[in-house]
Parts: structure tokens; sequence; C-alpha cells
């Protein structure tokens, strides 16, 4: 069971919240390419360890943020808003 | 390897069982081979016992880091079955089940292999129309299915709650050749036949690291020192990507958990396996007499061999919606397994971009049916270069060339399949 501190509502159970996806994916920009495009939609780092990634807090506030967890331990480490970046521990 | 049959079980039994000795060598590893097979799980087993077999490459090793056995290929729900929707999917599984129909023949060794029949419900009108879609395209395929309205349903399975106020069953689409197989006896029986045929099986051996000279691989680093091989194959579902990127590469996929129960053992009550079209519970019972039953899974990157409590809660609700008479029944265990969770929710049978390694990967939740046809396809790949005609639509350049496997149509999103 996780607990996922929103920025906006707080500690709040997991089950509330929506899983989508890895956040250091980055769109590339329209003229970058096949290749570019390929690996921002298809190819992932799938780490052992940290990963940042998006949640969506569907079932409060909607908005989505930014989480660092541990795919191992499930501690987490970090939790910002979409615009922020927050620091994966070494 | 000494042949079992009725024979030699009186010939013990008169013996007091002193004669069965250990069913596989236990080898150092040698310094070098024709080929390696990273992962002594169901497809590395049977990967190494179909090159020994059809393939005559008997200097093969199976690089295990823990138990064979203990990884995905015993801790899977043990359900065999062919009744996918997309042809692609469809022939590989239906070849997947033909091998299995033999595959205790093949191996000499008791997989209880049971054609009990796979019963999935529908509960809507247009849940009912696809599965008559799903039936047609199976048909046209040449796999049997058949078509039950309520009341058939409800004379299979009558401890069904089929008038539930929430999800009515309206009907059912079964395969009658659809299963359970044990799967302990799937790894034992292909790594006791394959050992037989000369391939060194190398238990607590983890791979650290990939050898590559130039563009093409040379061997493997292991805890037990390097190996160096012509060929290697990585069938690690669950950790493919960081043996990959051991390699050097990165593949479309994340790794999640599928949690499993088994409930105390009760008299005989369900002779098929049923799967719930209302919400994620597929359930059977063993033949200890324990429920065994799943759901969806957690749905975020983990590599953790454990689930969270909220989808236990959901897939217990589901199971007591369906058969209100389980929740008098106590959950003995609970585990989970990690998988590869593909973009398109099929698996990964390719080479890769470093030249002679090959992939065997990808299988979602859907591994252990596959595996005598998965070692088929792999070995037919590793042996000759070129896929097999079964498994061809299976290769990594599939994502980047737009033919994408997706048979729920839910897009680049490895939870969602």
């Amino acid at each position: 069971m996780l607990r996922i501190a929103c920025p906006w509502c707080g500690e709040r159970d997991e089950a509330e919240f929506r899983y989508r996806g890895d956040a250091s994916v980055q769109r590339p920009a329209a003229d970058a390419g096949l290749d570019a495009f390929f690996a921002s939609v298809f190819e992932r780092d799938n780490p052992k360890g940290w990963h940042r990634e998006w949640w969506q807090h569907a079932q409060g506030c909607r908005r989505f943020i930014k989480v660092v967890r541990h795919t191992v331990t499930h501690e987490i480490a970090a939790i910002g808003k979409p615009e922020d970046d927050p620091a994966v521990p070494e | 390897m000494r042949h079992f049959s009725l024979r030699t079980l009186l010939t013990e039994a008169a013996n007091a069982h002193q004669g069965w000795a250990r069913q596989w060598r236990a080898p150092e590893p040698k310094p070098a081979y024709d080929a390696i097979i990273v992962g002594g799980g169901g497809h590395g087993l049977s990967t190494a016992w179909h090159l020994a077999t059809t393939h005559g490459i008997t200097d093969v090793a199976v690089l295990e880091r823990g138990v064979i056995g203990l990884g995905n290929v015993g801790r899977n729900t043990t359900l065999v079955r062919s009744n996918y929707f997309l042809p692609e999917n469809h022939r590989f599984y239906e070849a997947s089940l033909k091998l299995w129909e033999r595959f205790e023949q093949d191996v000499n060794f008791n997989a209880m292999v049971s054609q009990r029949g796979t019963l999935n419900l529908f509960h809507s009108d247009a849940q009912r129309d696809f599965f008559a879609r799903r039936a047609n395209m199976m048909r046209l395929e040449g796999a049997d299915n058949e078509f039950l309205d309520k009341a058939a349903v409800k004379r299979l399975v009558p401890m069904i709650d089929a008038d539930n106020g929430r999800y009515p069953v309206l009907g059912g689409f079964l395969q009658r050749r659809g299963g359970t197989v044990r799967h302990d006896a799937v790894a034992w029986g292909y790594a006791r036949a394959a050992s037989a045929r000369g391939v060194d099986i190398v238990q607590y051996c983890e791979v650290t690291g990939v050898r590559r000279e130039g563009s093409r691989v040379a061997g493997v680093d292991t805890t037990r020192g390097t190996i160096r091989a012509r060929k290697v194959v990585f069938a690690v579902a669950g950790h493919s990507s960081r043996l990959a990127a051991m390699a050097g590469f990165r593949l479309p996929l994340e790794t999640h958990v599928l949690q499993a129960f088994v409930t105390e053992g009760v008299k005989p009550m369900l002779d098929v396996v049923m799967t719930y079209g209302g919400g994620h519970f597929y359930v059977s019972q063993s033949d200890k007499g324990g429920l065994v039953f799943g759901g969806a899974i957690d749905g975020h990157n983990t590599y953790a061999q454990r689930g969270h409590l909220p989808v236990v809660e959901e897939v217990l609700s589901a199971g007591a919606t369906l058969i209100p008479s389980v929740k008098r029944l106590r959950v003995l265990r609970q585990w989970g397994g990690v998988m590869d969770m593909t973009m398109d929710g099929s698996p990964i049978v390719s080479a890769t971009p470093v030249e002679d390694l090959y992939i065997n990967g990808g299988w979602c939740y859907g591994g252990f049916k596959a595996i005598p046809a998965g070692g088929m396809i792999t070995a037919h790949l590793v042996a000759t270069g070129r896929p097999h005609p079964v498994g061809a639509h299976f290769g990594l350049d599939r994502f980047r060339a737009g033919r994408t496997l997706d048979e729920r149509g839910a897009g680049p999103y490895p939870w969602a399949h």
C-alpha cells in the first residue's frame, strides 16, 4: 500500500490515484524524426531502483503529480507538481 | 535418463522407493558453449530442450540465478488456452496448446495436463458481441469453442450468482481444450529431458555482464566466472530490461507485478477454468482442492515480487460477487510475480541490435501457456537465424514499423494491457 502526498490535497491512499507512466520521457520536437519518436513512444529505461513517474489524483483533485519512487522497496523519495523537477536520490 | 512408466513406479514401490535418483545433472559451467540461455524458467528450459531435440544443438548451458522452478514458471496460475482474438496471437497460442497436448509424451514426465475447459463469462450485449467475434475469429483458424447461453452456463458452473444485480451473467464462451498444467512439473520435465541430452543446467549462476566483440555477442560474465558463447539468449521475462541494459539497448516494455491467490482446500466445486467478465477475476480449482485465482496487475512499475492491498481487495470482491460461497473460505497464500509488460501486450521473440544475441520475453501475464511454443520458436530463431513461421510477427522491429499486435487495443501503455 502506497501513501502518496498530493501537493494539493496532502497524504492520500494509493487507491485514489491512477498511474500514468514514466515521467522522464519527453516528447520530441515535431521535426525530430522517426527514431526520436519511436524512442519516446515505445522505449523505456524500466529501472530497478528509483523511477520518476506520473500519477493522477483521479479520485481527488484530478491533478497530475510527479513521484520519485523506488521500484523494489516502493519508498517514495520526492513528490512534485508537473512543472517541478523532483530530485532522484543517488 | 531413466524412462518413467507404470513399470518404473511398480519396481520402485517394491524397492521401498530407494532407487529414485536426481533427475538432472548439476555440472560446473564450462569455459565456452555453442549457446548460452540466460534464465532457467519455463521458456529458457523449453528453448534448451527444443535446441537439443529439434536442432541437435546440445552444447548449451542454461544459467539460472537461483533454483529452477522458483521464478515465474512456479508463480503463475497454471492456465493454458488459445482463445485469442488476433490471428497472429491465436495461431501462436494454438500451436502452444497442441504442444501441451503431447508435452508429457515428449519429455516423459507427468505434468498433470488437464483439459478441463476455459469458460469466459459475459455480462452485457456489447461483451457478448465481442466474444462472438473472438469465437468466430478462432473458428476461422480451425480452433474449438462453444457459445453457451445462461442456462448452459448455470449447468456447467451452478455455484455462480448468475443473477447478481451488478453484473448478471448472460452467457459464456467455452474452449474445452483449455485447462491447467502442473507448472513445477513443466520446469522439471524440460530440465530432466534437456539435461539427458547434454544441456548443462547451471543453478546459482547470476549473469552480471554481457561480453561483446565489436557488433556481436561473445559471452557473459557471471557470479561463477566468464563464460564464452557463440550465441546468447535472454529468457528472463520480468528482468529483460536489466539484461538488455547490460548489452547496451533498451526495450519497449515495463516491469509490473501480478498477484495470485490460493484458498484452503474444499471438496470439488469447480471443474472448469472460469473468468469473470464484470471485473478482473479468474479461478480454477487445484487437484488439492484449493481455489487458485487472480486478477489484474497492480498497475505501476515494480520489480518487487509482492503486491499491494488495493488489488487484493479488488480481486477478492470480484470473486465474492461472482461466487458468493467463496466468502467463507480463507486465503492460504498470496504472492506476486514480476513480468515484462510490453507496449502492445504481445510477446517479444526476436533478434536484437547485438548480433547473435536473441531475446525471448515480453510475455506479459501470458507466459506460462506459451512455454512449449515459445521455446520452439526461440530455438528455431537461434538455430537457423530466421524467425519461425508461427512467431515471425513477435520481432522487436514491429514497434518501429507500426505493426504492433495490440489484442486489447489499449495503446502504448504497458499497465493498460
